[in-house]
């Protein structure tokens, strides 16, 4: 499933959308960076409830498909600017990480 | 790749908000020079958390990041306020980053164990009051 496909579904509201083709490969949830930097895996959707700057480089960094922010965490206005010039989808949810992750479990991740 | 390059990097202290950038640039460079993106998965991690170490616990510092026909090698020098303990420093969870610097999602106490984990030679140079120098190498086999 592609970024785009996945932004279809109703339980998601896109943020930032830069590259809607990329392939989504599974999915890690966690907010401290560097157990992110160690676990996530390139194509992986990233769940998270971290909204400053730094979750842009360790997306980038480590390839994420897209940032999901749970619990209906807002991105702050220049961190989507930032997100655009740097190529990073960005997608939120407002159920916590857990709901979430049974949405896309749904899907079949 | 007879020749080796060197890229040298200023690592703001001062700023969290491009915390990072160091790390982004030479996984460009890295694959501009077509290096097998597992190598550059492993400079990735090990630099970044060594690049963010220097702007949370020592007011930033410079990065030389050299590439040869064996290894990558990673040089990330600061003028803070060096470690007092290594090997409890490299210990997974130990961490005295400050409650401003946990918020951000940083002082899991992971980032020495990572650099680790990552690299295949890892040397920490410090001296309290001096500074830290540490020296990874990811080889290519
Ligand atoms: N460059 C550095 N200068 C001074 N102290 C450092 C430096 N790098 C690491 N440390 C010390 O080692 C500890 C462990 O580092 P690390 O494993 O990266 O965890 P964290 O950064 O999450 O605290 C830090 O909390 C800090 O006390
Ligand atoms: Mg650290």
């Amino acid at each position: 499933m592609t970024v785009n496909e996945l932004s279809n579904n109703d339980f998601l509201t896109p943020v930032v959308i830069c590259d809607a083709g990329v392939e989504i490969s599974g999915v890690y949830i966690g907010d401290l960076l560097s157990w992110v930097m160690n676990t996530l895996q390139e194509g992986q959707l990233w769940v998270t409830i971290m909204s400053n700057i730094n979750i842009l480089a360790v997306a980038s960094l480590k390839e994420a498909s897209a940032i999901i922010l749970a619990e209906g965490v807002k991105l702050p206005e220049d961190i989507q600017e930032t997100a655009k010039a740097k190529g990073i989808n960005v997608l939120s949810s407002t159920m916590p990480a857990y709901e979430t992750a049974k949405k896309l479990s749904m899907l079949g991740f | 790749m007879s020749e080796e390059l060197k890229f040298t990097y200023n690592v703001d202290g001062e700023d969290f908000n491009s915390a990072g950038q160091a790390s982004v640039s030479v996984k460009k460079n890295l694959r501009q020079l077509g290096i097998d993106p597992e190598i550059i998965r492993k400079v990735s991690i090990a630099m970044y958390e060594g690049e963010i170490n220097m702007v949370i616990h020592a007011h930033g510092g410079t990065a030389d990041v050299f590439v040869d026909d064996e290894k990558i090698g990673i040089v990330l020098s600061d003028k803070g306020p060096g470690i007092a303990d290594i090997s409890k420093a490299m210990q997974e969870g130990y961490s005295t980053a400050t409650d401003t610097v946990r918020a951000l999602g940083f002082g899991a106490g992971m980032g020495l164990p990572n650099m680790k984990r990552y690299t295949d030679y890892m040397n920490i140079e410090s001296q309290i009051g001096e500074g830290t120098t540490i020296t990874m190498h990811v080889k290519y086999q």
